[in-house]
Parts: structure tokens; sequence; C-alpha cells
């Protein structure tokens, strides 16, 4: 049996005061599609980026395909990673942002091209075919060399997920992908996303797309003030919410 | 059909083709009696300026272009644009270190930073440039060996080391450094800290963000204001004269010491000035121009006008 792709233990995270995070425990098996929902501040965002350590954890253990997330443990003690492998965990768990967060000075084959000649030391030449690719996998091909400046929210979002796979990556992290988008874009965001499922990609999504959340889903998590107060199958959350937090959320965003 | 380029790129306007445009408005501007005023005045002043420069005896125009290519003159312009060119080089430098200190992590590196800008950018250039000049008074030599009174290897005459030309480098370069480290961490904090995230996801090592993606962004912001503060620099090189810089204002001072034609050798050195500081903003565009491509920005202004801009007296700011 293998391990889980994500599992988290007691995680807990505080900005000074703020407890964000108050005791998350959560397993992902491999290949599943896992939506994060939640009014805003109940800390799904902050979760996400513990994943990949953007965000340290005070309390608690990240595995991830079976690998302690940020720390190494001597001694019964945890101690911060050095830099070069904390480096290596990020480079096979792609991030997703909500605001796109492509680099202005490059083109989007660069953007996509960056992570492989920078990180992976990959020669240009090879970097810029497999860059290509991917940019035609996301629709994409005849954008390449546009600066992110001159394309449209959606398309930059396609470019950013494009450059997050570049680094083939085991698990993927959408941090509200689609909520700083024109209402007309969501949808192509969403079909890169639905092929990306297909293949087998294990993801987490944290969206207020409930639609994509039913139709993609493999697993629905709903997250309030700190804690995960209900999860299950996406159909069977909406459709007869447990939790009464759970309902009162719906309510508003249905 | 065969059309005319101009019926083609009316037809691609807003006005439904096949139409007729309409006639051209008829707009009728105002005299403004005041505006033609202000410019008569402007003209008079100007013209009677240039015609009692021009006429006046006082000025010996004779004598500024018998000085104009002087060998002593063109010596002191030739050091001027090294002291220039070599103040602003290692200038940058230290605004680069010192800023990146500013960001860091580390306190006492912040602390070691903001002390620097504090002294340096908090007393006048004036009053560094002669206390480096007279620095052989407080450390009479400099040696090489282990600090806090140690052995030394090698030790030199502070003020066999220290000449005119190098009092005038360390002066104008380390104060330079407080100036150029404020330009670049406003570019530096200028760059969306999304941006590092992202590379920070990626796996990218916190040198090559910095290298490949905060500090390329941060150019655009840096490039502009440092163009200035060249330009800037190539006049503030005449306060060295204060300390024997050997620079243009030293070396023109020189001259009119033995001969007496003040007037006329500080037309010579302002003559020379304005070339340097034209050429310089000539360039400053182009760069300027070439720095802000991709960003959907324009430099602001024309070249004539950025020209005017700069020659405009700035030194006192220090």
């Amino acid at each position: 049996m293998t391990a889980p792709m994500v599992r988290c233990r007691q995680v807990r995270k505080s900005f000074g005061r703020l407890e964000v995070l108050r005791g998350i425990d959560l397993v992902i098996e491999r290949g599943q599609v896992v939506c994060v929902v939640g009014p805003s501040g109940s800390g799904k965002s902050t979760l996400l980026r513990c994943l990949n350590h953007l965000e340290e954890p005070q309390a608690g253990r990240i595995h991830v395909d079976g690998e302690l997330i940020g720390y190494e443990e001597r001694g019964g003690r945890l101690r911060p990673l050095p830099d070069a492998r904390l480096r290596r965990q990020r480079e096979s768990i792609g991030m997703v942002f909500q605001r796109f967060h492509l680099f202005p000075h490059r083109t989007a084959l660069e953007n996509v091209m960056e992570g492989l000649v920078a990180v992976k030391g990959v020669r240009v030449a090879d970097a810029r075919k497999r860059a290509g690719d991917l940019l035609d996998r996301v629709g994409l091909a005849d954008r390449a060399h546009h600066y992110p400046a001159q394309l449209s929210g959606g398309q930059q979002q396609r470019v950013a997920i494009a450059r997050s796979l570049a680094m083939s990556p085991k698990l993927m992290l959408f941090d509200e992908p689609t909520s700083a988008l024109d209402p007309e874009l969501v949808g192509e965001v969403l079909e890169v996303m639905k092929d990306l499922a297909a293949s087998g990609m294990t993801m987490i999504v944290v969206t207020h797309e409930m639609g994509f959340a039913r139709e993609v889903g493999d697993h629905l998590v709903f997250m309030d003030d700190g804690l995960i107060i209900e999860e299950g199958p996406p159909r069977e959350v909406l459709a007869a919410p447990a939790h009464e937090r759970t309902r009162a959320f719906l309510s508003k965003v249905l | 059909m065969d059309r005319t380029a101009d019926e083609r790129v009316r037809t691609a306007g807003p006005a439904p083709a096949g139409l007729d445009t309409p006639p051209a408005n008829r707009i009728s501007h105002p005299v403004r009696p005041g505006r033609w005023l202000a410019a008569g005045v402007v003209a008079f002043v100007l013209v009677w300026l240039g015609w009692s420069v021009a006429v006046n005896p006082n000025l010996h125009w004779d004598i500024v272009v018998d000085y104009q290519f002087d060998r002593v003159i063109l010596d002191g312009l030739w050091v001027t644009i090294q002291l220039t060119v070599a103040s602003m080089l290692i200038g940058v430098v230290l605004g680069v270190v010192v800023a990146l200190m500013q960001v860091s992590d580390s306190r006492i590196l912040r602390t070691g930073a903001t002390a620097y800008v504090w002294f340096f950018r908090g007393t006048p250039l004036l009053v560094q440039l002669i206390f480096w000049f007279n620095i052989a008074l407080i450390f009479p030599e400099i040696g090489l060996g282990v600090p806090f009174d140690g052995p030394k290897l090698v030790t030199w005459e502070t003020n066999a080391l220290v000449t005119g030309f190098v009092a005038a480098l360390l002066g104008l370069s380390i104060n330079e450094g407080a100036y150029m480290s404020e330009i670049v961490r406003a570019g530096l904090r200028a760059v969306d800290p999304g941006q590092q995230e992202a590379a920070a996801a990626l796996g990218m090592s916190r040198a090559k963000i910095m290298r490949r993606v905060v500090l390329p962004q941060a150019m655009r912001i840096i490039v502009p204001p440092t163009g200035n503060q060249f330009i800037s620099m190539l006049k503030t090189t005449s306060l060295v004269s204060v300390i024997a810089g050997a620079d243009l204002l030293t070396v023109a001072q020189r001259l009119y010491l033995t001969n007496f034609e003040v007037i006329a050798l500080l037309i010579v050195a302002s003559i020379w000035y304005l070339v340097l500081t034209t050429v310089a903003s000539i360039g400053q565009y182009f760069l300027e121009r070439r720095f802000s491509r991709g960003f959907g920005t324009t430099v602001p202004g024309t070249l004539r006008g950025r020209i005017g801009r700069n020659l405009r007296f700035t030194g006192s700011a220090r």
C-alpha cells in the first residue's frame, strides 16, 4: 500500500494573535481532485500555502508523497530543511495563484521555460520545445510570443498553469484560480483544469465555483474559522450538507 | 474595388461604412490677449539679454574662444568625466549592496545599511569632501594587518595614498551610494511580492529569484532616476574644486587666478558643463525608451523637453 499524496495532521498556523488554522487533519489520495470551499478568512488559502511551505505552520506535520514538508525530523525534533532540499520539494508541487503572477518581463513562452531553464537546468532549445508543447496543451500556441500584459486574464491564467506543469509536478495547488477573472473568461480556465484532472493529476483547488466542484471534484472540503467542518463526495455535501455552517454558506453562494 | 488608403482608414473607424463622413467642425478659438502679451514680454527680455551679453565688453568673448579648447581646460574636462563615471559606477554598486542589506532578514545588516544612509545623506557632501581630503589628520597611516592595533603587514602614509583625486572619488562615490541605495530600494519594493512567491513556488533559489525575476523588473523603476543622478553628478563634481580635485572648475580657477579672466573662464567651464549634460540627456532618453519597451509605457515628453529639464539647477539639493 502506497502512502497518500497528502497527509496533514493537526496543522496549526497563526499570524500574531490571529489563529488562521486551528488543527487541520486531511488525507488526499493519488489522482484525487479536492475542492476546498468556505467563507473568506476561513484559512483555505493559508492551508494551501502551507502545503508548499510558502507559509510555515507552527504545529502539526504535512507529508506530501510520504515526505515531510519543510522540516526534517532528527532525534524527535524538527529542524527547517536546508534551502536546497526545500526547493526540491517545491519543484514537485505546482501552484497557481489567484492573480496569476506571471513574470511581466518575459513572454508567455519564456514564462513557461523559466522553471525548466533556471531550476531544472534544461537546455534552452529543449526547454523551448517543451514549453511550446505545454502552451499548445492549454490552447495558447498562437500567443507564445505575447507578453502577459498583452493577454487576457483567462489566457494569463492558462499560461500560469502551463508554467507550473512544466516542472512535471506530482501535485497541483490552485488558489482561487478564477476569482480574478471576468465571468466570461472563467470557463476557458476551468476547461484546462478539467482536462488536467482527467489526465490523473492530483489537484487541490480552493474555489467558489460550485459547479466545478460538483462536476470535476472527487472530494469536497468545507472550511470555516480555521477548521474543516465537513467533507465528503461533492454531490452529497452540496445536496445535503450535514452541518449548520455548511448550509448557511451554501445558501449564500448557490 | 479600388480604394485609397485614406478611405480604408475612415471606414475602419467608428462611423458605419458606406456613409459620407460629416463635414469637419468649424471651431473658432477665442483670442487670448494675456498670452500674447506674456509672449511679447518674454521675447523682448530674451532679445535684450542676448544683445547685452553679446556686446558686453566685460565678457571677453575672444578670451572664451581662446581657452575653450585649451590643453589645461581639456585636461580638467577629462578629470570631470573620469570622476563622474567612476563615482557613479562605484555608487551604483554600493547602492545595490546597501539596498539588498536593507531588505535583508538580518537586523544587523539592516541597521548597518540604515546607519550608512543616515550618515551620508545627513551631512553635506562639501563637508564630506573636506573630511576625506584631511583624513590623514585622523589616520596618519593606513595598513594591512590584525585589527585593533595588532601587528601590521604593510603600512602607507595616508597623505601619499589619498590624493586630491582619490579624496574626490571617495567622497563622491560613497555619498552617491547612499542616494543610489534609496533608488534601488524603491525599485525593489515596486516589484509585486507575488513575483517572488511564484518564483519560489517553482523552486528557484533566493539568489536566482533576485537576479532573474526581481532585479530585471526593478530596473524599469531604477534606470530613470539613475540617469538623473548621473547628470546631477556631472555638475556636482565641481564641488571638488575646494580640495584641488583637478577637475574642470579647479583648472578654470587656477587659470583665472593667474590671468584674472574670471568671467571668461567661468563661461568656458559652463559651456563644457552644458555640452556634457546635453550629451548625457540624449543618452538617458534612449536608455529609458529601451527599458520601458514591452511594458506598454512610453517615456513622457520629448527629447528636447528632457534636455531642458536636466539643465535646470539641481546642485542645491545636496
